[in-house]
């Protein structure tokens, strides 16, 4: 089964640049265009499933918006 | 399937200040400013680092870290980071600086705290032109390069040629540690991380003066998308400005980081 | 503690030492250089910083960054290095950070001459950076008071979080002149609550000449108007001699003063009712001091060595209640005594007369006789 990841958008920090959305391996990243952050700007999100928190988005990232999660396996 | 636990794998560095940048959409500044805060993070040295903000875009710098800064005149940022580490020598001291500011009004200073093996570490962001001021031309500018003051493009006969830093400074026996990197893509930004770390490990050892020059965006005085100024530093500006080693001290090139 | 023979500039840099200067940072220029290479010997022995920086643009923004550690940091230089330095004094200025910068003044303007001068007392005393700020201007007139005065300057400088100025000139720094040493004060053990250190246990700080708003910017300049309004109404220096009863009084500060000083002791024995006004602060000015010396004295001569920089001061401060007169040398000439004791005896022959319509004027006709006699 593929890793399952997911990322937090700090609304206030996301200017909208789309470097993550280039960026991001699965493609699964996109501007919301229904949505404005407090500055005005569309802000990022993950429009469909397949990521894997490999926090490329996060590197790229100029105003360190994202905070990226991994789910962990955690043996019984 | 046993339960799974969320694991962060990456999230905001603490050295850096919760306040909004200024910066434009896409401007690696941002990504500079990230990095910086994030080795001081690992290297636990917030509590004793005074940062020195330059002229230009990056003018408030200083709002953007959570520790000691100061605001240096155009150009004088190691002059002041000199006075600064000469007082307090056990304090992390370093500079951030555009290209206008180390490379144009700023050459005597960073050439002497070089040549002195200053302990300060310096990051310079060259974006091939004077961002803060409206994009005039910068002494990195590509030769013909428009910019609103060479704007039939930059003419080598009468504008002269870009000045390559790192290369420069490498010749100095004073500087420990000199490289250049690029914030382009995630691979290049890993490598430009470890470049920033190994340069406040050269100041933290006392080796003497280091300095990481950073390609960096400006998507808006290029006035291109902030994609595709990612792939302009990529086509025309690493030719211009090969990324490398320049100058290593041989006990920083053993450090495993 | 007894008196000993110093050099002018080795003098004053051994009372900055004493004074606590923990910085020093310099560039060699004639007449000031042995006080950097005073500095050069004695820091190290100290564990005190110094550095030859590469430019006085590169030395004051250095005293700058070590000034933002809180710690007593100065520099020395002449006339043409302070004006390389007028852009990192503007900006120590408007960060409101305190040091001491030591001008020993030389002939101008442009390269000019290493002689002694006073043509830099605008720039000195007015500021002579961007932007309204005030710097403290101290002018003391020996060694013995120049070295008194460094350990001032660095007080106020500190008191009122200010840059400060010493103008002495080439004749100061260069001569050889018995003086007593203050004692080695302790450094300072904590830095002020402004300094910067590193945010450990505390929250950050930042050290800014930047008020990008101009009403934050406005606040600043008025804060920095009533400080100097402060340090006007308290700290206000001169010296005197013979005022009481004189009927010529003279104006001058350093070189000019002690000549002058010469000149009026020479009058005195001939019975002539001469005095010296000797502002030692000519910022703050001694407006008060110089209005009242104004109601009892029937001429005033004011004598410097520039073109008469003091004696526009001078003259909004007496606003045409006294006749002034203006004696001055230049571009690196210092007045002898005779010739300031002659231009005594000649108002005393005239202590009557109209006053001039402008001193300035009929000091050059005056002037142009003498250097046509010298030559
Ligand atoms: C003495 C002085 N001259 C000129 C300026 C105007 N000025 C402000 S920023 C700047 C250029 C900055 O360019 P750079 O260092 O490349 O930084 P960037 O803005 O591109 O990040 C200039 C010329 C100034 N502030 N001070
Ligand atoms: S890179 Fe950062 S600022 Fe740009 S769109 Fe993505 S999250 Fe927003
Ligand atoms: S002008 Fe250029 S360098 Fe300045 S913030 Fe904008 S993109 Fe960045």
């Amino acid at each position: 089964m593929a890793i399952k990841g997911w990322i937090e958008v700090d609304e206030l920090h996301c200017k909208g640049c789309g470097l993550c959305v280039a960026a991001c391996p699965q493609n699964v990243m996109s501007l919301d265009m229904e949505r404005l952050t407090p500055k005005g700007y569309h802000p990022v999100h993950l429009h469909a499933d397949g990521c894997t928190g490999c926090g490329i988005c996060a590197i790229v990232c100029p105003d360190a918006a994202l905070t990226v999660f991994r789910e962990a396996k955690i043996k019984a | 399937m046993a339960i799974a636990e969320p694991k962060i794998v990456y999230q905001r560095p603490t050295s850096l200040a919760t306040r909004v940048t200024h910066y434009c959409p896409g401007c690696t500044h941002g990504v500079a400013h990230r990095l910086i805060a994030e080795v001081l993070d690992e290297m636990e040295l917030r509590e004793k680092t005074i940062g020195v903000a330059p002229v230009g875009c990056s003018v408030f710098a200083y709002n953007y870290f959570d520790h000691d800064y100061v605001e240096a005149a155009h150009g004088r940022a190691p002059a002041m980071a000199t006075g600064i580490k000469r007082m307090l020598p056990k304090n992390t001291v370093y500079t951030y600086q555009g290209d206008g500011d180390l490379a144009s009004i700023g050459m005597a200073e960073i050439m002497h705290a070089a040549a002195r093996g200053e302990n300060i570490t310096v990051v310079f962001i060259n974006n091939a032109i004077y961002g803060m001021t409206g994009g005039q031309m910068a002494p990195t500018t590509l030769p013909g390069m428009v910019t609103t003051s060479s704007p039939g493009g930059r003419d080598i006969e009468s504008m002269g040629y870009p000045v390559r830093m790192a290369e420069i400074l490498s010749t100095l026996d004073g500087a420990g540690y000199v490289v250049r990197r690029s914030l382009h893509d995630p691979n290049n930004i890993r490598k430009a991380k470890k470049a920033i770390r190994l340069a406040f490990e050269t100041q933290e050892r006392g080796l003497g003066f280091s300095l990481v020059e950073l390609l960096s965006s400006c998507p808006t005085n290029w006035k291109l998308s902030p994609v595709d100024a990612l792939q302009f530093i990529e086509d025309k500006m690493i030719p211009m400005f090969p990324l490398g080693d320049y100058k290593v001290n041989p006990e920083i090139g053993k450090l495993r980081v | 503690m007894a008196k000993k023979l110093y050099k002018g500039n080795e003098a004053f840099a051994e009372a900055a030492i004493r004074a606590g200067c923990e910085g020093f940072f310099g560039y060699p220029i004639t007449p000031s250089t042995e006080f950097l290479e005073y500095m050069a010997k004695r820091m190290p022995e100290l564990g005190r910083a110094f550095v030859q920086a590469e430019s006085e643009v590169a030395a004051i923004n250095m005293v700058y960054g070590a000034a933002c550690t809180g710690k007593r940091v100065m520099t020395a230089s002449s006339s043409p290095g302070i004006s390389l330095m007028m852009e990192g004094i503007s900006y120590i200025a408007g960060t409101e950070l305190p040091c001491v910068v030591i001008n020993v003044m030389r002939g101008g303007p442009g390269l000019g001459n290493i002689a002694p001068s006073q043509g830099d007392y605008y720039q000195m005393v007015k500021g002579g950076g961007h932007g309204d700020y005030f710097p403290i201007a101290l002018a003391p007139s020996t060694v013995q008071e120049a070295v008194d005065s460094i350990a001032l300057a660095f007080d106020l400088a500190e008191k009122y979080r200010s840059i400060v100025h010493i103008l002495v000139d080439g004749n100061l720094g260069q001569m050889m002149e018995p003086c007593e040493m203050p004692p080695m004060q302790p450094l300072r053990e904590t830095p002020p609550d402004w300094a910067v250190s590193g945010a450990k246990g505390r929250e950050k700080r930042i050290l800014s000449s930047i008020y990008i708003d101009p009403p934050d910017e406005e606040v600043t300049n008025l804060r920095l108007l009533k400080r100097w309004m402060e340090i006007e109404a308290s700290e206000v220096r001169y010296d005197e001699l013979h005022t009481e009863d004189a009927e010529i009084a003279i104006i001058a500060f350093g070189t000019a003063g002690r000549v002058a000083s010469t000149a009026v002791r020479q009058a005195r024995a001939e019975g002539i009712k001469a005095g010296l006004f000797r502002p030692i602060t000519l910022a703050p000015f001694p407006k008060k001091e110089i209005a009242a010396l104004a109601k009892r004295t029937k001429r005033i001569l004011v004598v410097e060595m520039n073109t008469g920089m003091m004696l526009d001061d001078v003259s909004r401060v007496i606003e045409g209640k006294v006749p002034i007169e203006f004696y001055g040398r230049l571009g690196g000439v210092t007045p002898l005594p005779d010739e300031i004791y002659d231009e005594i005896m000649r108002i005393s022959h005239n202590i009557d007369a109209p006053a001039p319509e402008n001193p300035r004027m009929e000091w050059v006709t005056r002037l142009e006789k003498i250097l046509e006699g010298e030559n």
